[in-house]
């Protein structure tokens, strides 16, 4: 890509007010020969180490789970994006994202991956000095070292800036002293170096620490006992008067709420990847079972209910995988724009990922909640033995809760999503006021009802994305202007326009990697990806239509709410589509394969 | 010691073989493509061990296929290897496999020559046999456990009953099941080198084939399981004798 393709290229939230190329997003049927061969390697290790082994992991065995991570270590698993210099493979942030999805399906394990490669590693990585990253990086990127970080207490969750961790300078000014509570600490049970936020004497920002497991002043509580991911070391971590060398203060005083917030960015869309590799082996095992039960006479499979859950778990993971490596690539090229313009690769990677943070949270949100639709139906898939813990669902289903709670619970993401789009309209990066208006002024015209005359395979459902842009505008627009500065105290409102935001982020996802597929294999080859489109846009745009409803009649009133009501219902109307056939041919299709094929 | 390692592309286990035209061919569109088993577990694994023991010099790969196959060779490579070869000829027939193989091995002389003890596709288990008998060439099959000495190749293999130990003199091709070594699992080091070392294309001097393949047959549907009651052995027996006709 040159550097005009990137001036011109989609920024972040841009999608609700331009249009897509098809032929410029990445979609997963593009990996390359050694990329493939990445994943066969990650899905080989999760076969051969990692599954035998659930109950042992999750009974906590001792040492188990360090020496996964070591053996991954040893495959070069915890290093694919550190670069060279520090032991690591340099790859792409799409292959470390295909790396995640891939190691996603390894339950517990997949989360130990998550926290030591993402905030484990990552923080010294873009935030370090030279020093720190000669000293950490190589044994974290081996799996030598293990990483985990500290940032939620007792009383600072999703309000993480207002945590109690005070550290001060020691009297011979050499250490900083961290007193504090750490509480839901990934990894804290066999972790060797820990990222610590706290704030340093009364500032107003908190700042980050390197710890290592042997300072002084470090202790560790018990193992915490949860619902799911058992066999994930969470642990609290005590700091008393903990000395840290002065030169282990991370990036510069009062950075740490920018550091935590960058690398949150980074950590949501990379869960939304760890989130669809479960979503599809809970799918693969959900049509195995779905082939092999039978009831009376037949595999269950046959059945109309089943077929419906388990095409219903496949578009909803296709979908949100488009969205995901579209975001992806995104983030890579935005990256190589900033360093073919001259800035420093880590910097330009921080930057690449801040300005996609909103498609980031909206992945987090989408995906993880696909995994929940997912194991949700997995279970009922499998009947009694779903709940059996003999079989696999059980696991799935617990390990699933958690996503929709860590990295910022999915409400928190929800209320940013709206609130980034919002701020980057106010400081002029978006013009969203413009086509917001151009929506409103097109509301008192003659409507067009929607028609769709022209001929084309992707015509009605770009047609019917572009309305549900114009949804989203009138809508948000709307409650920007009635509401103005209470629109943040307005969570249910919030939810609503995030839930609209998703929807049509994901369809328009979902559109554009079918499109280019099939540009690419042709429409014979792409029958099931073009009827996951298609239902996928169709249930969308009711979404779509119920969440603009909800938020319209929360605060707009008279003849207004009414003509927006009737807009609305313009920018959601779809022509009539006959899903449940289409979703007997997407089952059709996985049932025959006896996997997930998509 | 230079060691030549045959590598044959076959369908994933889990692939769903469909026929085409009258059932005279395999329609492999959609199908996923692994590295023979036995070629990879077990005979490159060994061959590579050799390597890293000091005794092999170079490990080479050897795979008879069209373009296509190259990414199952590369596979291969991303495991280890020095190079690897293949022999630009689409061949069904283990008779014209082992001719191309053998005439290659000729042409640059290797002292060990390991295959797996068969392709899980034609599962005919000749090729190995017919190389060495091409290469005039000692052949030991179905090693479990490999070791050399000097000029010799020591082999365990499992027979009925028992196993034997052999040995024989180099050179020699020798076939490899479970035991031989450990399965590896490509590394990120290997998957990145694998695209620079070395895969030559050689165009061979044409062998005919000695068999044609008339027609394709899928095994018989997998038949419904009966439940017999523990208690209800005299049923068991019943069924065993009338129906199943086993005893």
């Amino acid at each position: 890509m040159n550097a005009t393709e990137s001036v011109n290229a989609i920024k972040g939230g841009e999608f609700l007010i331009r249009d897509t190329p098809a032929a410029s997003i990445f979609i997963p049927e593009e990996w390359n020969e050694e990329q493939l061969m990445i994943a066969e390697t990650c899905t080989n290790f999760l076969a051969q180490h990692v599954v035998p082994n659930l109950n042992r992991i999750d009974e906590q065995e001792e040492g188990l789970m360090p020496h996964l991570m070591e053996e991954a270590g040893a495959l070069g698993l915890l290093s694919i994006s550190v670069p060279e210099e520090y032991g690591g493979f340099g790859k792409d942030f799409k292959t470390s994202m295909l790396v995640t999805e891939k190691l996603g399906a390894g339950n517990s394990f997949s989360v130990a991956f998550s926290a030591h490669t993402g905030i484990g590693t990552l923080p010294i990585l873009y935030y370090g000095t030279e020093a720190q990253k000669a000293k950490y990086i190589p044994k974290l990127a081996s799996g030598e070292w293990k990483g985990a970080y500290c940032l939620t207490e007792p009383g600072a969750g999703s309000d993480a800036n207002s945590g109690k961790s005070r550290a001060r300078l020691s009297e011979d000014g050499k250490y900083y002293l961290i007193t504090g509570q750490k509480m839901w600490i990934t990894n804290a049970g066999f972790a060797d170096v820990f990222t610590v936020f706290a704030k340093i004497d009364n500032d107003e920002n908190l700042s980050a620490f390197i710890v290592e497991k042997g300072f002084e002043g470090l202790s560790l509580n018990t193992e915490e006992h949860k619902m799911g991911i058992k066999g994930s070391s969470t642990r609290q971590v005590f700091f008393n008067d903990c000395k840290v060398p002065v030169e282990n203060l991370l990036s510069e005083r009062q950075n740490g709420f920018k550091i935590a917030v960058n690398i949150l960015n980074l950590g949501r869309i990379k869960l939304g990847g760890a989130t669809i590799g479960a979503s599809k082996e809970i799918i693969t095992q959900s049509v195995r079972y779905a082939n092999e039960r039978e009831q009376f006479g037949r595999p269950i499979s046959k059945y109309g209910a089943i077929r419906y859950k388990l095409a219903q778990q496949v578009i909803r993971t296709y979908a949100s995988e488009s969205a995901i490596y579209r975001a992806s690539q995104n983030m890579e090229e935005a990256t190589e724009h900033m360093v073919a313009t001259g800035m420093d690769e880590i910097k330009a990677k921080l930057k690449g990922t801040e300005q996609y943070a909103i498609e980031a949270a909206i992945i987090k949100v989408d995906a993880s909640e696909t995994l929940d639709y997912v194991v949700d139906e997995g279970v009922q898939i499998y009947g009694g033995m779903g709940y059996s813990a003999e079989a696999p669902m059980d696991r799935a289903y617990r390990d699933s809760r958690i996503n929709r709670i860590f990295e910022g619970t999915n409400e928190i993401n929800r209320m940013l999503t709206v609130d980034m789009m919002l701020k980057r309209a106010m400081k002029g990066e978006l013009d969203l006021m413009g086509p917001a208006q151009k929506v409103a002024g097109e509301l008192m015209s003659i409507p067009d009802f929607n028609a769709v005359d022209e001929e084309g395979l992707f015509v009605k459902e770009k047609k019917y994305i572009a309305n549900f842009k114009k949804a989203v505008l009138m809508v948000a627009g709307s409650a920007v202007q009635k509401l103005m500065a209470q629109l943040g105290k307005e969570q249910e409102v919030l939810m609503n326009l995030a839930d609209m935001l998703i929807e049509l982020y994901v369809s328009e996802s979902i559109q554009l990697r079918v499109e280019k597929l099939v540009g690419m294999r042709g429409e014979e080859a792409c029958k099931e990806h073009l009827d996951m489109m298609r239902v996928y846009v169709n249930d969308a745009a009711e979404k779509i239509n119920k969440s603009g409803k909800e938020a319209l009649n929360a605060f707009a009133e008279g003849d207004e709410r009414r003509m927006m009501l009737m807009g609305l219902r313009r920018y959601t109307k779809t022509e009539d589509l006959n899903t449940t056939q289409a979703r007997r041919n997407i089952a059709a299709k996985v049932i025959s394969e006896n996997k997930y094929c998509f | 010691m230079k060691i030549l390692v045959c590598i044959s592309q076959v369908p994933d286990t889990s692939t769903k073989i469909i026929l085409k035209d009258n059932n005279t061919a395999i329609n492999n569109q959609g199908t996923t493509w692994i590295i023979n088993p036995y070629d990879e577990w077990y005979a490159l694994i060994k061959a590579l061990e050799l390597k890293e023991s000091g005794i092999a010099t170079e490990v080479h790969l050897v795979t008879v296929g069209k373009a296509d196959v190259e990414p199952v060779i590369r596979k291969a490579l991303a495991l280890g290897g020095d190079e690897a070869i293949r022999i630009d000829a689409d061949s069904t027939d283990s008779y014209q496999t082992a001719s191309y193989i053998a005439d290659y091995a000729r042409s640059v002389g290797y002292e060990l020559v390991l295959c797996g003890k068969e392709s899980i596709d034609y599962n005919n288990g000749t090729t190995g046999t017919m190389i060495a008998e091409l290469l005039d060439a000692d052949y030991i099959g179905f090693a479990t456990h490999i070791q050399t000495e000097g000029n010799t190749v020591i082999v365990q293999r499992e027979i009925e009953g028992g196993e034997e130990t052999d040995s024989c003199s180099l050179p020699a091709v020798v076939s490899c099941q479970k035991g031989v070594a450990e399965a590896r699992i490509p590394n990120m080091r290997g998957i990145m080198a694998a695209r620079t070392r070395p895969l030559k294309v050689i165009i061979p001097t044409e062998v005919v084939a000695v068999t044609t393949i008339l027609s394709y047959e899928l095994p018989p549907a997998k038949a419904g399981i009966r439940l017999i009651n523990p208690d209800n052995m005299d049923e068991l027996v019943e069924l065993l004798h009338t129906e199943a006709k086993v005893i």
